[in-house]
């Protein structure tokens, strides 16, 4: 092993619909690269022999009693193997939508997936919702094997066909695979070595692909995020340090940068980076869990973001318009309570509408489904009963996702798309023109209640309407009294503008 | 930041999350390297201190140097140091070693119901007096809804599918198909009454980032580890009875992290040495659902 990749690793997750080899490519890899325990394989071919079952590879990942009966993975399993670039850890997930939730939890902790596709089954509802989740998840470095390549008399053109449907199905998604390869998981044809059954294939094995896989890197040129997981004041053995404690999610931090904590806004300076059992640190950054003392006392919140003053500031709001995937047994509905976990902050959150409900293994929307059910996913407008502080998903990816707690489960997982606004914003004139007994001095307050088809609208929100495609509710008041000035008009004035109008009421 | 500092920061934001979340904590602390290494996180996590109990189940059947080695540290680091067993099995000679059970109902009956009524408070328990330097009786043991348990995903087979936060109903049964979703640094933190939680932070470590581990941040390790000049050594620390030492003439870390990364027990399971594992078909699983960590 060389020095200097030692302490490289790498997290690669297997997906894909059910049955399509998942377990036993990794099992053949596990095998071919002497990664298992001694004596492991014969104990699996003794079980199978006793239990008369045909040996399989992957019940060397299927290792709990009801998978083994039933020849299907249940949960995700985590296994550790190395070649001679890095150290690896191969999540196995199941494939059957049973078990989507577990797939959820093996993908988000991947750095790079491996899709299996069976070449005689094709492409199944679970090859395009796993492609989907994974978009979602924001895991973008994939590789598609094109398994049991053996039951297709290793047909070069099965293989072409399926790299085609497959690519322009992931582009959809804005995905594009790493890599194709054909392989045969059963016959251990192109996993850890070429045997020479398909020499039309010119391109790596899956161990090859692996190596070539790249880690991903700490975030440390975005803005700097710390989600403020606690507070600590430990006084034993005379410890007086008041400690802000998290993990960096984005961005660097130095002693003596000035900092802000959204949503209260008090801000401070950084006095000291503090690590137990280290050198002193002067700077700290994405990835790292150190503490922080500042230089003045504030009393603030676990929840918070401690971001740097001379970075562009999180949003801040009350609505969010939120890219939804749902996974309890019990929909979520519109107006009961839920448990908002957002970075380290947890509030309430209500359902507040529902723009459209996709199906994520066929692509197609519902806009006139009334309730999410389990494994939809949906474009909804969530709703805190205080401002709470995030970014969007488009600008940074790691503070831009939330979870949805139901029942004490973790029920859903969403992707921040857009603040929606609530706060009235004073339109002045001339964007608006005046109406009624007011004169021309007069001022609309318009508060926009829903924004949708805006990915980051600035406030205020509506000079950025002019150049995007929105759909905005509104509702209006006129300042100083008087009759508030009817839709009819408001709309009337704002075509004048040149705003596109889609009217609703 | 390397592999170690990943794994590293990734156990402190768990164990922060974990005393954030649960009122009631407490670490499980076998004396072994990785929960060792779990309580070096903890002082990790909490700049040196430790702001939880840590509890170990007395066997009775541990190497005798465990004990010192561990009423030494509690003492020298200020461990809030609780210690339960099964007195009314032992006392009545109900073990595997007196004859009277298997290995697997031993484990059960000397570890998981110790550990289950020792957490529940149901069983006395000691805890150390740091004044009197000694363990004394707990007056009131109170119940923990929060256990943090040393176990890695590459131990065995049922523990690779483990979730990090993991809650067992009031019999301490663990649904394995039925597992919470955990993404995005977000955990399974919210929990109906009457049901407790299994913390895992060490579930990405192997065998040999622990030693790397130990190596780097000098933690000491208690030296039933090493080899003292019999070309004999522990791999992994159990009851003596259940518990057969390697050949191997690994004298230090360096030593042993050689061995781990190429030499001779680069393929052999760590767990060989335990013979409750050989017992369950070797997946442990009929034990662990039933409350074994
Ligand atoms: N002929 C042939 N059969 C294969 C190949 N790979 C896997 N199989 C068989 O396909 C079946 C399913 O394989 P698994 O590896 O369990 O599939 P999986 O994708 O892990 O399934 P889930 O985890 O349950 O979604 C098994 O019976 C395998 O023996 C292959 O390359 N060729
Ligand atoms: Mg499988």
């Amino acid at each position: 092993m060389s020095k200097t990749h030692q302490h490289e690793q790498i997290s690669i997750v297997m997906a894909g619909h059910v049955d399509h080899g998942k377990s036993t490519v990794i099992g053949r890899l596990l095998a071919e690269t002497g990664a298992l325990p001694q004596g492991k394989l014969e104990q699996i071919r003794a079980q199978c022999r006793r239990n008369a079952k045909p040996f399989e590879y992957a019940f060397l990942l299927d290792a709990l009693k009801d998978e083994q009966a039933q020849g299907i993975t249940i949960d995700v399993a985590r296994c550790f193997f190395k070649t001679a670039q890095r150290r690896y850890i191969l999540i196995d997930a199941p494939g059957h939508i049973e078990f989507l939730k577990n797939m959820i939890t093996g993908a988000s902790r991947a750095e790079a997936a491996l899709l299996v596709i069976d070449a005689k089954e094709g492409i199944r509802e679970n090859t395009k919702r796993h492609g989907y989740m994974m978009s979602m998840l924001g895991l973008r470095q994939l590789t598609v094997l094109v398994n049991k390549m053996d039951l297709v008399n290793y047909d070069e053109a099965v293989f072409e066909r399926l790299r085609k449907d497959y690519t322009e199905f992931l582009e959809r998604l804005q995905i594009h695979p790493v890599s194709f390869i054909p392989v045969s998981g059963m016959q251990g044809d192109n996993i850890a070595a070429d045997t020479g059954a398909m020499p039309w294939y010119k391109g790596p094995t899956v161990l090859e692909q692996i190596d070539r896989f790249q880690t991903s890197r700490f975030p440390d040129t975005l803005p700097f995020r710390l989600p403020v997981q606690d507070i600590y004041k430990f006084t034993e053995q005379d410890d007086d340090r008041r400690i802000v404690a998290g993990t960096i999610e984005t961005g660097s931090i130095a002693v003596g940068d000035a900092v802000v904590f959204q949503p209260s806004g008090k801000s401070s300076r950084i006095r000291s980076i503090e690590y137990f059992n280290g050198p002193a640190k002067i700077r700290a950054a994405a990835g790292e869990a150190p503490g922080f003392t500042l230089d003045t006392q504030l009393y603030i919140k676990p929840g918070e973001w401690m971001v740097r003053a001379d970075e562009p500031a999180p949003q801040v709001g009350t609505r969010l318009r939120v890219n939804l995937f749902w996974m309890n047994r019990a929909p979520m509905i519109r107006g009961k309570t839920y448990k908002l976990k957002l970075g380290a902050l947890r509030s309430t959150v209500k359902l507040v509408e529902i723009l459209a409900v996709l199906d994520a293994a066929e692509i197609g929307v519902d806009s006139a489904k009334q309730q999410v059910d389990r494994h939809d996913v949906a474009e909804v407008i969530l709703e805190t009963p205080k401002p709470v502080a995030f970014d969007l998903i488009g600008d940074i990816e790691q503070t831009g996702r939330l979870v949805i707690v139901d029942n004490f489960e973790i029920a859903g997982a969403g992707i921040i798309l857009a603040k929606a606004e609530t706060v009235a914003t004073t339109v002045e004139t001339p964007l608006l023109h005046p109406v009624g007994a007011h004169g021309n001095t007069s001022k609309f307050a318009v508060s926009i209640i829903a924004l949708t088809g805006v990915d980051n609208p600035d406030s205020p929100v509506l000079k950025r309407l002019n150049s995007q495609n929105a759909i905005v509710t509104m509702r209006t008041t006129v300042e100083g009294g008087g009759e508030p000035a009817s839709l009819e008009t408001v709309f009337k004035l704002l075509k004048q503008q040149g705003f596109i109008l889609d009217y609703q009421i | 930041m390397n592999s170690l500092d990943r794994l590293e920061a990734h156990s402190v934001h768990i164990l922060r999350e974990a005393y954030r979340e649960f009122k009631s904590l407490v670490m499980l602390w076998s004396i072994g390297k990785d929960s060792t290494v779990l309580l070096w996180l903890a002082r990790k996590a909490f700049f040196g201190h430790v702001p939880f109990p840590l509890m170990h189940v007395d066997t009775h059947f541990k190497v005798p140097e465990m004990i010192t080695y561990r009423d030494q540290l509690a003492l020298q680091w200020h461990l809030d140091m609780i210690v339960g067993e099964n007195t009314p099995a032992l006392a009545a000679k109900q073990t595997y070693p007196d004859g009277a059970l298997s290995r697997v109902e031993c484990c059960k009956s000397l570890k998981s119901e110790a550990l289950k009524h020792s957490l529940d408070g149901t069983w006395p328990r000691r805890r150390m007096d740091h004044t009197l330097g000694c363990l004394v009786d707990e007056a009131k043991p109170e119940a923990f809804t929060g256990v943090i348990v040393g176990v890695r995903a590459d131990e065995e087979g049922s523990r690779s599918k483990e979730r990090t936060f993991s809650a067992r109903d009031c019999q301490n049964e663990w649904d394995v198909g039925d597992q919470p979703p955990e993404l995005w640094k977000q955990y399974k933190t919210d929990f109906a009454p009457g049901t407790h939680v299994r913390v895992h932070p060490l579930l990405d470590w192997t065998e040999l980032n622990i030693w790397e581990y130990i190596d780097r941040e000098s933690i000491p390790i208690i030296p039933l580890y090493f080899d003292q000049g019999k070309g004999r050594r522990y791999r992994s620390l159990g009851c003596s009875p259940c518990t057969t030492p390697v050949d191997s003439t690994a004298k230090n870390v360096t030593d042993i992290i050689a061995e781990l990364r190429g030499g001779k027990f680069a393929n052999i399971a760590e767990r060989s040495g335990r013979e409750q594992d050989k017992e369950d078909g070797g997946g442990l699983e009929t034990l662990r659902r039933g409350g074994y960590m």
